[in-house]
Parts: C-alpha cells; sequence; structure tokens
C-alpha cells in the first residue's frame, strides 16, 4: 500500500474528503451567518437549530408523506425560511434599535425552544435518512472510492456559496443589499423598502442553514442536538475568516474542513480543538480575522 | 448593557436582610442542599454580572471558569488529599489563570465577536476535558470528600457546610459591591457606556476590561470550587455550553448591571429548575422562553425593572 508521510493513502484520502465534507457545511452555514449579520448586525444563534429543522424537515417529508430527497431540498428551506420570515417580523425587528447583544440573547433563546421541543417530541437519539437510490454507489478514482453522495454534496455546496457570492456581489439587487449595509437610511430614501429587504435577508440566511440540514441528513443522524455543536464550530470559523467577505466566509469553512480533517489523521486528539487553536492564533496575530476589517 | 442603576444608599441594609433571611432560612422549612446550590449559582452569577452589567462585556464561555474550578478543586480534594481550604484556593487560582489567558485573548475583539470567542474557548476546553484522563470523561471526579475547613469543622454535616457556604457568598458578595463602587469599577461603567470617550480621557481601556475579566473569572472559580465540594462531585455539565447560557440568563431574569439581580436571577432560576425536573426536555423549552420574554419586554429584569417602577414612584 502507497503511503504519504507514514500514512497510508486511502486513509489520508478518506479524512481529506470528510475535512471536505465538513468543510461544505461549515461554509454553508458561515455563508448564512454573514449574510444576516451584513443586514441584520446580529448573530443568528438559532442557526445551528434551523440547520436542525432543515434535516427533520426533509425526515419528516420522506417519513410521513413519502416525499423525497430532490423535494426537500427546495421545500425544507423554504418551510424553514418562512419560519425564519416570523421569526424576523414578530421578534427581531424589535431590537435593532438596541445593542446587538440582544439579538444574540434572543435568538439564543429561540434556539433552545427549537431544540427542547424537538428533543422532546422525537426524543435525542438520531433518526437515519436514506439516501435516495440514485446517489447510491461511487466511483472509483484510482487512488480512492469517492461515494457519489458526498461527491454531489461538495458540489452542490460549491454551486450555492458561489451563486450566492455572484448575486451579492454581482446583481443589481446585490448592490442594493450591499448599500443597505452601508447606510440604511439613504438606501431607503432612494426608494427601497428597506425593512421588508432585511426581512427577506434573514428568510434567506435561514433558509441556506436548512438546506445545509437536507444535505446533511443522509450523512449524518438527524438527531436534535446535531446543530447546537456544529454551531459553535461556525462561529469560530467565522471568528477566524471575519464577516467582512462573503468569499472569505465560503474560503475559509472549506478550507478549516480540510485542515479538520488532516488534523484526525497526523494527529487524532487534537481534531475536536484544532479549528479553536487556530482561532486562538488568528487572534493573536491578526484580531479582525483573515478576510475581515475592524467595524 | 443596561444602564445600571447602583443605589448607593440601603444597600447595607439590604445585604443585611438578604444575609439574615438566608441564615434563618434552613429553619423555617427549606432544604440546605436546595439553598447551597442556589447560592453557589448566585455567587457564580454575580461575578458573571460584574463583567456584563458593569463591563458591558458578554460572555458566553463563562462556564470554562466553573468547570475548571470545579475539576481542579474536586482532584485536588479527592486525589491529593488537600483539605477544603486549599483545594477551593485552588480551583479559584486555576480559573484566575485561565481567566488572564481567555480574557487576553477576548478582549481584542468586541460585542458580538467578544462573545462568539469566549463561546468557542470554552467550547475548547469542554473538549478538552472530555478527552483528559484526570476528569474521568463521562463519570466526572465523584465521591469528593468534604473534609474538614482549617481542621476544625466537619463540612460533612450539612448545616455547617451550609453557613461556610453563606459565609463564602456573602463575602465574594460584598467583594463585588465594593469593586463596583470604588473608582475601578466606575471607569469601567465609564468604558461601557462610552469607550472611545474613556481613553480620550486617558484610561487604558484594555487594561480595564482584563482585570473586570480576571475579577470575573476568579470569582466564577470560586463559585464552581465551592460546588465542587458541596455536591462532591465535578462534572462536564459545568463545562458545557447550555451552562454558559444559564448563568447569561440568570443574570438577565434577574437585573444586568444591578447589585441584586444575579441573586434574585439565580434563586428563581434554580427554583424553577428544581420544581420542574420531572419535566424532562420542556426546562429547556422554558428557559429558551424566558430568554425570548426578557429580551423583547423585560430588558432591564426583575430587579432593574423593580427600582425603576420604584424611582418613578418618588
Amino acid at each position: 500500500m502507497t503511503e504519504i508521510f507514514g500514512v497510508p493513502t486511502q486513509a489520508l484520502f478518506g479524512q481529506l474528503l470528510i475535512g471536505l465534507i465538513n468543510g461544505a457545511f461549515y461554509a454553508l452555514l458561515s455563508l448564512g451567518l454573514a449574510v444576516i449579520f451584513g443586514l441584520l448586525n446580529i448573530i443568528n444563534f438559532a442557526h445551528g437549530a434551523q440547520y436542525m429543522m432543515g434535516a427533520f424537515c426533509a425526515w419528516l417529508l420522506l417519513e410521513y408523506w413519502g416525499v423525497g430527497y430532490w423535494w426537500s431540498l427546495l421545500l425544507a428551506p423554504i418551510a424553514v425560511g418562512v419560519t425564519g420570515v416570523v421569526i424576523e417580523r414578530t421578534m427581531l425587528s424589535r431590537l435593532y434599535k438596541l445593542d446587538h447583544l440582544y439579538g444574540l440573547l434572543l435568538t439564543f433563546g429561540i434556539a433552545l425552544i427549537f431544540q427542547g421541543l424537538f428533543t422532546q417530541h422525537y426524543g435525542s437519539s438520531g433518526q437515519p435518512y436514506r439516501l435516495p437510490t440514485e446517489f447510491s454507489g461511487g466511483y472509483n478514482l484510482g487512488f480512492m472510492f469517492l461515494p457519489k453522495y458526498r461527491a454531489w454534496v461538495i458540489v452542490a455546496s460549491l454551486v450555492v456559496c458561489l451563486s450566492t457570492w455572484y448575486v451579492i456581489e454581482r446583481t443589481k439587487l446585490g448592490s442594493y443589499l450591499r448599500a443597505a449595509t452601508e447606510n440604511p437610511s439613504l438606501v431607503q430614501a432612494f426608494g427601497i423598502n428597506v425593512p421588508r429587504m432585511i426581512t427577506l435577508t434573514y428568510g434567506f440566511g435561514v433558509g441556506l442553514a436548512a438546506l445545509a440540514g437536507v444535505m446533511a441528513a443522509p450523512i449524518y443522524q438527524v438527531s436534535p442536538q446535531m446543530g447546537a455543536n456544529l454551531i459553535i464550530v461556525v462561529f469560530a470559523v467565522v471568528v477566524i475568516g471575519g464577516m467582512g467577505s462573503i468569499l472569505g466566509a465560503i474560503l475559509t469553512g472549506f478550507g478549516l474542513g480540510v485542515i479538520e480533517g488532516l488534523t484526525k489523521v497526523f494527529y487524532p486528539e487534537a481534531s475536536n480543538t484544532v479549528i479553536f487553536v487556530i482561532m486562538v492564533l488568528v487572534l493573536l496575530v491578526k484580531p479582525a480575522g483573515m478576510f475581515g476589517r475592524e467595524r | 448593557m443596561t444602564p445600571g442603576a447602583a443605589p448607593r444608599g440601603g444597600i447595607w441594609v439590604a445585604t443585611g436582610v438578604m444575609t439574615a433571611a438566608l441564615a434563618i432560612a434552613p429553619f423555617v422549612g427549606v432544604y440546605p442542599v436546595f439553598l447551597m446550590k442556589a447560592l453557589c449559582f448566585a455567587l457564580f452569577a454575580c461575578a458573571f454580572n460584574l463583567l456584563v452589567g458593569f463591563g458591558g462585556l458578554l460572555s458566553f464561555g463563562h462556564a470554562m471558569f466553573l468547570g475548571t474550578a470545579g475539576y481542579v478543586c474536586a482532584h485536588a480534594a479527592k486525589i491529593w488529599g488537600w483539605p477544603p481550604e486549599l483545594a477551593i484556593l485552588a480551583g479559584t487560582l486555576a480559573a484566575t489563570l485561565l481567566g488572564v489567558v481567555a480574557g487576553a485573548l477576548a478582549i481584542r475583539r468586541q460585542g458580538i465577536y467578544f462573545a462568539m470567542i469566549t463561546l468557542a474557548l470554552a467550547q475548547m476546553m469542554f473538549f478538552f476535558y472530555v478527552q483528559a484522563p484526570f476528569t474521568h470523561g463521562e463519570d466526572g471526579i465523584q465521591a469528593v470528600p468534604r473534609g474538614m475547613l482549617f481542621g476544625l469543622l466537619d463540612l460533612s454535616e450539612t448545616l455547617i457546610m451550609y453557613y461556610v457556604v453563606l459565609t463564602i457568598f456573602v463575602a465574594a458578595f460584598l467583594f463585588i459591591c465594593r469593586i463596583v463602587n470604588s473608582p475601578f469599577g466606575q471607569v469601567l461603567q465609564a468604558i461601557r457606556e462610552n469607550e472611545p470617550r474613556a481613553i480620550s480621557l486617558g484610561y487604558d481601556a484594555e487594561r480595564y476590561k482584563l482585570l473586570a475579566f480576571v475579577l470575573s473569572a476568579a470569582l466564577s472559580g470560586l463559585a464552581g470550587s465551592t460546588k465542587a465540594i458541596v455536591f462532591q462531585l465535578a462534572s462536564l455539565t459545568d463545562v458545557h455550553w447550555t451552562m454558559s447560557g444559564e448563568v447569561v440568563l440568570m443574570v438577565l431574569l434577574g437585573g444586568m448591571g444591578t447589585i441584586f439581580g444575579p441573586v434574585v436571577g439565580a434563586f428563581a432560576i434554580i427554583g424553577l429548575e428544581n420544581y420542574l425536573s420531572g419535566f424532562g426536555q420542556w426546562v429547556t423549552v422554558i428557559t429558551g422562553g424566558i430568554f425570548v420574554v426578557c429580551v423583547l419586554a423585560f430588558r432591564r429584569g426583575i430587579v432593574g425593572e423593580l427600582g425603576a417602577w420604584w424611582a418613578q414612584r418618588k
């Protein structure tokens, strides 16, 4: 068997793949956080819970109505996004004039409510989500075996991330969005309905989290706790990347996933903590984050 | 966050009434173990309030100080066989050192980032304690001996333990009052209100913030060590992020930036958890609900609202 640095290539590429998959989810989630933060100036603590709700939505659709993966990919983000819109309209919109930390506290409470309700109803053990048949099997790349679904997750999340980047950075709608980030009252004076834009942006960010949840459902177990620990890692990813740039969030997400995967090969004991250690190092060297600016 | 009214007059009277009420509580039918639990959390919440209420720094990782102190104290008491006073001191010292490191890192960013950094650092400590052999993972350090305090007081007697906890609590509470009303505390509140202005007046804001962070960590550590001795247990629950959230809730409910708010909040939450302990996950849902209600309608907390009502009446 071939080896690199004393590690069998099979294991190395296997972990690299897992790292890329995790990275895909980090990227999707931190992208959603960055989009929401850009306009609302709050950190959406409920992001992990909304990711979990996306996965549960897909699972419920399949178990009770026989709705398959592809429809879930569309329906779950819309359903969870609508709950996001309701949350923004009824609660978050009352907090914009206050210290931004209240938004964090509110969404933390919302996350607890969702997580508690789902745990109460479905128990804390995970539910398996059947892999759609068209994804069974995989490709033999010669040096490793690449399951079809994993390849799909990486490609799909890259496509979603890059289209989000394109919409925000290169289209008219995106330019409104960026302008409203800089100076909402001026944009409003030009006749653009900023409050509605904020509502839809929150709904979109939440939808992104739910989309990540649907994509995660066949890989990880669908459980009420699946989002809680992930979101803290994503927070560290956001601190490392800084929230100034969309592309930065995507790059940091994938990059840190890969680094985490490699750590699992070379020094498994640190694989849980490596992202936090990197966060500490980045804070020491460049407090604003790799792509951020001090605001 | 909320500009807190720290009432100066009457604080001694109120503290005296509180101490007297707590001193007779075990004799009027209140379960001492419940009181000790509530007092440990009240101390934890007061320490947290020192940072968030008077320094304006919302930490989402204070569980790391509570848990670290608990582990060090339990280890010192059980494995090294140290007497309780030294074990508590060791735990507090460990939390203080962790506070220096975590504080120096976290105050490099502000606001939301500060919260996220403290949360991430606490999660890192959590994973460390999951893996470190001396914590015994999921089991925790069990059957920690309470021992003899100063070789004189037998802490295995529940009432003696209770009065020791009460003494620790009241001493720390008065210490926090002193800090808040000292020149240091006043500058800290000035920084909370307007940091650039405080800096332009010549105050080294970073140093003040760091000192506030370390003091808060040390007092949280005192709470964690005491808790480990009282319950003879140090476990992962105390380092988990839910614990960090719980202390935020206690302070928010009681009233951020008020002297007595954290105590009221801690007793309310611990009482609620005691009462609802048979309802499983509904506790989490209700906790989340209280968060939402507090943030939307009740930002000054119980004590803050009472104070505002009192001020308006006059």
